[in-house]
């Protein structure tokens, strides 16, 4: 019977599955943290934004009550009609065309 | 997102310093088996992921049930997090029986019982991270996730229990195995040693990693509910 007198050189084969081990285990560390560090960014940004929408909320309901602004900048003249006026006289004309049908 | 607390500042330092011993124990306390050589050294690692990994699919399954009883999301992340990091470990679980089977059993792969049901358990459960990834609801994600989870950790137990019911040439080194196994061997009290650190080893590296992801699931959460009220 064949007697074997010293173990085999497996040493390679070990090596291998230490090294799987290591790398496999600091890739999924490191897939961990940068997810964490993704989400930490997300929650500041979203945080951010969500401050800000109460602030934009406000200046669009501020811009509702202020009257109307003219056209291009230039001051209104009693001749000339600003958009509100336009949408009224519309308005009108669209009416008596319903009344008239 | 929360400061981490001092007891998982601690439990990361020892989970480092377990893992450093554990490695020495392994690749120099415990002595050279004289039939197989240095790879079975591999050995220590290959069944303390597994059976972590086996232990977090059960885990899983529970975790399952108990969100599906009492419907709190706080319980589908435990299973998300408890079958991710199962997954990692049972991977290695099965790359490292790869490895020590080449120069053993003279090849990286067989169709043998044992690594047949450790081959469906890991796609079961990469089928899992699929099946979440195609549900947009968050509550039929995690009710869906839930009932997969509880019918996959059936498999855990089939593929522990798969070398002492099957014919198998998978060792068996606590507890009769099948006759036919190859690579069997007798441990010493040092290989015991060694073995017993690296189960306790990875017992704590697994909840260390558990309560770490647990933590990044919340931040997850919380992400996505700040993005919907945001949106609406």
């Amino acid at each position: 019977m064949f007697i074997q007198d010293t173990p085999p050189d497996t040493s390679a084969y070990m090596i291998a599955g230490y090294a799987f081990f290591f790398v496999l285990m600091i890739i999924y560390l490191v897939s961990l943290y940068v997810r964490s560090r993704n989400l930490n960014e997300d929650l500041t940004v979203l945080e951010s934004m969500k401050e800000q929408i109460p602030v934009m909320e406000g200046k669009v309901q501020a811009g509702k009550s202020e009257p109307d602004k003219p056209i291009r900048g230039r001051t209104p003249s009693p001749g000339r009609r600003t958009t509100k006026a336009k949408a009224s006289k519309s308005n009108r004309v669209k009416k008596k065309t319903t009344k008239k049908k | 997102m929360q400061a981490k607390s001092t007891t998982l500042k601690i439990l990361d330092i020892a989970s480092i310093l377990l893992l450093a011993a554990a490695t020495y124990l392994a690749l120099i306390y415990a002595p050279e088996e004289l039939v197989m050589g240095q790879v079975q050294r591999v050995f220590y690692f290959h069944v303390a992921t597994a059976w972590t990994a086996l232990l977090g699919f059960v885990a899983a399954g529970l975790a399952g049930i108990i969100y599906l009883v009492t419907k709190n999301p706080k319980w589908d992340i435990v299973e998300v997090a408890a079958v991710e990091i199962s997954l990692v470990f049972f991977f290695i679980t099965i790359v490292l029986g790869s490895i020590w089977a080449r120069p053993i059993w003279n090849t990286w792969w067989t169709w043998d019982p044992r690594l047949t049901t450790a081959a469906v358990t890991e796609l079961i459960y990469v089928a899992y991270f699929m099946l979440r990834e195609g549900i947009e609801d968050p509550d039929r994600r995690a009710r869906f996730g839930a009932v997969y989870t509880i019918i996959g950790s059936l498999s855990a137990p089939i593929t522990f229990f798969a070398i002492r019911l099957f014919r198998t040439i998978h060792p068996v080194v606590i507890g009769s195995g099948d006759s036919s196994a190859q690579g069997t061997f007798d441990m010493t009290s040092k290989m015991l040693v060694a073995f017993m650190f690296a189960l306790f080893t990875f017992s704590v590296i697994f909840i260390d990693l558990f309560w770490n992801r647990i933590r990044m699931g919340r931040l997850a959460v919380k992400v996505e509910q700040l993005k919907l009220s945001i949106l609406q």
